[in-house]
């Protein structure tokens, strides 16, 4: 029976991970993921899980061993944040070249310096060209739901790439939400037993794993992820459905928030995404802005087809860029611009709430109004906007 | 975060996340305790290992002898309690502790 429970974002991913039952999870920990593996090692001790969990010394060594045991048939599982990610950085791109279909959720922490603790979504940005698929949630449920669908996409025959399942760290991580829980059984009907084509450990017909690859060679396997990332698209559509037909909550790869009749459209990532709906909600009705939020779920593979259809009857786009590419701007912003080359539908972009500024309703209402005013005007002032900071 | 203090400008702070020498002595991470270290002093015999494994410098020595500890910025953390030798640090928890016994074991004040 499906069961509704009060959660934190690190609880919801310990409890998909406990109804998973991954045969290997590696853990190290790093605020504000750490009681994620915590949560989920208590139920390792009490015996709740199969699982050999294993503590290795830091977040490189984490996505080595798990790299290590997906190639030997197992289903491998971690999760870091922040600079945990940042040391695993060349591990991400084995993983994805690998072709390991791991999961890892990424609960988003802004990197140092200076330290902070805080959610931004600089880590995962920066690991944006890595291979992995990234699927980012709104709320707790959204955390929860996700990392069981990535199990399914990252094994897809046409797929296997490991998939990050970003989570906002503190907003969402630390934040009790009432969520549903899905049945266990349905679960493990639903992602089944992972069914590798070839292991290490398999003596019977025994392949080589991580070869050597000279300029004649390299650049086939790099295109035979590209096609893998393309026909992700579909998949990760496709087990959404499925899963809404399980569960009753269906998901995409870009969800439009009364975007049908919008004029003023916010879009980006993360739980900013749910202040924005209710941003829009509120001026619709208060103030007769007819506001749409664009919320992108699927951010790798970039979902071009999907956000601009929600994108395209709208009259001014608002980008909101929770961590910023040095010398460029906001990556999400030149992401959906680049892929909207040629529509003269005006573009706005808004760097917000690094090192885990908060921006208030009050705030995502005020941009939406900026943007309001803008159109209306015709004058769109700076293409580019770093909000809240005290200059 | 708080409303009540002005936070500086962008133009007002040092780049790179440097910061003032002495900044951290300012800070009550005491505030911190869940736990407190209650030393008997009939029992120490002074050999400075909890000083030297205190990772927030809370020990006070006085011509060579221990005296205390410095309650601003002890966080309970236990491990002087863990290194001394013959046991003399008690680790209790905050809401056990009498004001008597704190006064005693406190240097912060002096």
């Amino acid at each position: 029976m499906p069961e509704r429970m009060a959660l934190t974002g690190n609880d919801a991913g310990a409890q998909a991970l406990k109804q998973l039952n991954p045969d290997v999870v590696a853990a190290f920990p790093i605020t504000p993921q750490t009681d994620m593996m915590h949560t989920f090692a208590g139920y390792v001790a009490d015996g709740e899980v199969d699982t050999e969990f294993v503590r290795v010394e830091s977040e490189h060594s984490a996505m080595s061993a798990v790299v290590g045991a997906s190639l030997s048939g197992a289903r491998a599982c971690t999760a870091t944040s922040s600079a945990g990610l940042a040391l695993m950085w060349e591990i991400l791109y084995v993983a994805a070249s690998c072709r390991c279909p791991l999961l890892m959720p990424v609960v988003n922490r802004a990197l140092s310096a200076p330290i902070n603790i805080h959610c931004d979504h600089s880590d995962s940005m920066g690991a944006r060209d890595a291979g992995w698929i990234q699927l980012y949630a709104e709320n707790c449920q959204e955390a929860y739901d996700n990392a069981i669908q990535a199990v399914r996409v990252a094994e897809h025959p046409d797929v296997r790439l490991p998939t990050m399942v970003p989570l906002d760290g503190f907003i969402l991580s630390h934040t009790m939400e009432g969520l549903e829980v899905n049945d266990e059984a349905d679960v493990k009907d639903f992602v089944g037993e992972y069914e590798p084509d070839g292991t290490l450990l398999d003596v019977d017909d025994p392949e080589t794993f991580g070869m050597f690859a000279l300029p004649n060679y390299y650049y086939e396997f790099k295109k035979q992820q590209v096609d893998a990332m393309q026909n992700a698209l579909d998949v990760i559509k496709q087990v959404g459905e499925e899963y809404g037909e399980m569960t009753g909550r269906s998901y995409g790869l870009v969800e439009g928030y009364r975007t049908d009749d919008a004029d003023v459209v916010l879009t980006g990532l993360g739980s900013t995404m749910g202040t924005a709906k209710q941003a829009a909600d509120d001026l619709r009705k208060d103030e007769g802005i007819k506001a749409g939020v664009a919320k992108i779920r699927c951010f790798r593979p970039f979902p071009t087809d999907a956000l601009n259809e929600v994108l395209d009857g709208s009259s001014i786009i608002g980008v909101m860029d929770r961590s910023v590419s040095f010398g460029l701007g906001g990556p999400l912003f030149h992401e959906i611009r680049s892929h909207r080359y040629g529509s003269d539908i005006p573009m706005k972009n808004f760097i917000y709430g690094l090192g885990g500024r908060d921006l208030s309703l009050d705030e995502a209402k005020d941009i939406f109004r900026k943007l309001a005013e803008a159109e209306a005007s015709g004058e769109l002032g700076p293409e580019l906007e770093y909000l809240q900071v005290r200059e | 975060m708080s409303d009540k203090k002005k936070l500086m400008d962008k133009s007002e702070m040092m780049e790179g996340g440097v910061a003032p020498g002495g900044s951290m002595s300012k800070l009550n991470t005491g505030s911190w305790r869940s736990q407190v270290p209650l030393t008997d002093f009939d029992e120490c015999i002074h050999c400075m290992q909890c000083w030297i494994f205190c990772p927030d410098c809370a020990i006070t020595i006085k011509d060579g002898k221990k005296v205390g500890t410095n309650m601003q910025y002890c966080k309970g953390c236990g491990i002087c309690a863990t290194e001394c030798p013959v046991d003399c640090i008690h680790m209790k928890p905050v809401e056990d502790v009498s004001q008597e016994e704190f006064d005693a074991e406190d240097t912060s004040k002096e």
